[in-house]
């Protein structure tokens, strides 16, 4: 046992002292794995048995919510998306949602679909991203190339829309920044409906391949109560039977008229968490093709907005259902043009405080599957 | 820069009263009618609708009934409830929420700097997820703790009992809270840092007086 040479209140700041177990090694997973993203996860095992697992984000640590303090309402739009660029306009919606109703702006009808749109084909652009990392991860080589390849499909749509692939900054206080193309409806109804068709095979080669599901079943056990007890959101909440999605609880936009079913699984292992995005994804084109058809065919899309709009003084919580789970945004606003603070409170920070748990007792050959499953994005939960 | 004001809901002082003249007749006339009978200025925004949502203010009621002088109500509006306690009755205010309410876990705290009043806010939103008619509940519970010119982390008054007995999902808040703004939770068994780096040696940094460069 390693003594304690300096007393804890008096040692800089950071430096922890350890004491040494000699049966117990200490492994440092990241923060450069190519697959992980930028985070570090400090194991400790026992011969093959993770007995603590210890996470250690922040290495992508950009100061979002220190940068919006000084800029306005407006300008703080293109950076709020730099957390999740595959999933910019869900990770956006809360902040301009948030914005509208401080500084008290009506939105029209057909923006509001726009949104939908726009905010579904996201989910699924990000979920594809998420699901080829998952594939790679596993060892499964050609679930990183079909998701890879499929959501250039949605990307391409989404490009026809904002003009840019991935970091489209769409949203804004009052509507979307421009209008969709002449003949949207029609390609966007076409790439969906195959893409859907394509997606529907991914079943067949993992969902229901045998060497998958024994290693992800029965790996990291989320029970019911803990996943609570937790405050996870999103797709491990409802992995572990929690029937909790924001697009049916708290609808926003236009998710009331639309017909919007949720997705939930009992087991609470990695392959149900696991699942669930890819069942979200098969439900997102069903919301598509659903918000295509009611959609105003004409009208505006974006209310106008004044230079440097002032949100009155107040607070204002809003969250919507991002494809990682609930976003948040609590903007305080002390009556100038730029927020006095923003909190981003992000599904992927919420989902971490659920690894050390799973983590435990798991072998280390099965940490992947389970630190994947969780639908975790380093560079969200930095922010 | 002139900024015309943005549907203006008649303020308390308005030293500036050229630029609503400009705008298009809105819909202000309407509720001119009172202009100069509100002088206490207690809530800026002072279209407060009348009607209290009942369910909303049911529970809130069940708090305030039971905490009278150690709570006071922040807002109630629809989905959305506010709380403010003294920080010394903030365990027993969350424990009575725990128990006898169906909140069951905290999505979000955040952490807010006010150098003026020398302290700093703490907001902890509370959700539900065991009973679906609060699914869209969210109550802030809030609470202010003093705070230092000279900060020293973990060694001076800025100190909270952290809430993380009650909630168990405010454990990386609280830590991100305490690396970000100074605040130190008593009885959390985990106050290291979680995003800034090791040797991070600088005011915290969502502090208002750690300016950002170059702005």
């Amino acid at each position: 046992m390693a003594e304690q040479v300096i007393p804890t209140n008096q040692m800089p700041p950071g430096l922890q002292v350890e004491n040494v177990d000699d049966r117990i090694m200490t492994l440092n997973v990241g923060p450069q794995h190519p697959g992980s993203g930028h985070m570090r996860i400090i194991v400790k095992i026992d011969g093959d048995y993770i007995v603590d697992a210890d996470p250690d984000p922040g290495y992508v640590h950009r100061g979002e919510e220190k940068m919006a303090e000084s800029r306005n309402y407006i300008t703080n739009i293109p950076h709020l998306e730099r957390p999740v660029i595959h999933d910019s306009c869900n990770i956006l919606y809360p902040y301009v949602l948030g914005v509208e109703e401080l500084v008290g702006i009506e939105v029209s009808e057909r923006a509001k679909y726009v949104r939908v749109i726009a905010a579904e084909l996201n989910r699924c652009i990000y979920i594809q991203y998420w699901l080829a990392i998952y594939g790679i991860f596993l060892g499964h080589s050609t679930m990183f190339m079909w998701p890879a390849g499929d959501r250039e499909l949605l990307i391409d749509l989404m490009e026809k829309i904002t003009g840019a692939r991935v970091t489209h900054a769409y949203f804004i206080p009052g509507g979307v920044r421009n209008d969709i193309p002449a003949n949207f409806e029609d390609v966007c109804l076409r790439q969906v409906n195959y893409f859907e068709k394509r997606i529907k095979e991914y079943a067949d080669i993992f969902y229901d391949n045998p060497i998958l599901k024994a290693r992800t079943e029965d790996t990291g056990v989320l029970s019911r109560e803990d996943a609570i007890r937790l405050g996870t959101t999103g797709s491990v909440l409802r992995a572990s039977g929690v029937d909790y999605d924001l697009r049916i609880k708290e609808p926003y936009d236009v998710y009331d008229e639309l017909d919007v079913h949720t997705n939930v699984l009992k087991s609470g292992d990695s392959y149900a968490r696991s699942k669930i995005p890819w069942l979200d994804m098969l439900e997102s084109c069903n919301i598509i093709r659903q918000a295509l058809e009611k959609m105003p065919k004409s009208g505006s899309i974006r209310t106008k907005l004044k230079p440097n709009p002032k949100g009155q003084i107040g607070e204002v919580y809003r969250r919507v259902e991002s494809g990682r789970g609930s976003a948040g945004c609590h903007i305080i606003s002390d009556g100038k043009i730029e927020p006095y603070r923003l909190k981003l409170s992000v599904s992927s920070f919420r989902n971490l405080i659920a690894l050390p748990y799973l983590l435990k007792g798991e072998k280390l050959g099965n940490m992947p599957a389970v630190y994947w499953s969780l639908n975790y994005w380093p560079v969200e939960a930095d922010r | 820069m002139s900024t015309a004001e943005i549907t203006p809901p008649p303020k308390a002082t308005p030293p500036k009263a050229t630029p609503p003249k400009a705008t298009p007749p809105k819909a202000t006339p309407p509720k001119a009618t009172p202009p100069k009978a509100t002088p206490p200025k207690a809530t800026p925004p002072e279209k407060i609708e009348p009607p209290v949502p009942a369910f909303e203010k049911s529970y809130i009621d069940q708090i305030t009934n039971k905490f009278t002088d150690d709570v006071e109500v922040g807002y109630i509006k629809e989905n959305r409830t506010r709380i403010n306690v003294k920080k010394e009755k903030i365990i027993d205010v969350a424990k009575f929420i725990k128990d006898n309410t169906p909140f069951d876990h905290a999505e979000s705290v955040t952490g807010v700097d006010f150098p003026e009043d020398k302290e700093i806010g703490l907001i902890y939103h509370l959700g539900s997820y065991t009973d679906s008619t609060y699914s869209k509940q969210v109550l802030a519970l809030a609470t202010r703790v003093p705070r230092e010119e000279n900060p020293n982390p973990g060694n001076d008054s800025t100190k909270l009992p952290s809430l993380r007995d009650m909630f168990y999902s405010v454990e990386f808040h609280e830590r991100e809270i305490f690396e970000m703004l100074g605040v130190y939770f008593e009885g959390h068994p985990d106050n290291r840092r979680l995003l800034l780096p090791e040797d991070w040696a600088d005011l915290p940094p969502l502090r208002k007086d750690f300016k950002n460069k170059g702005r």
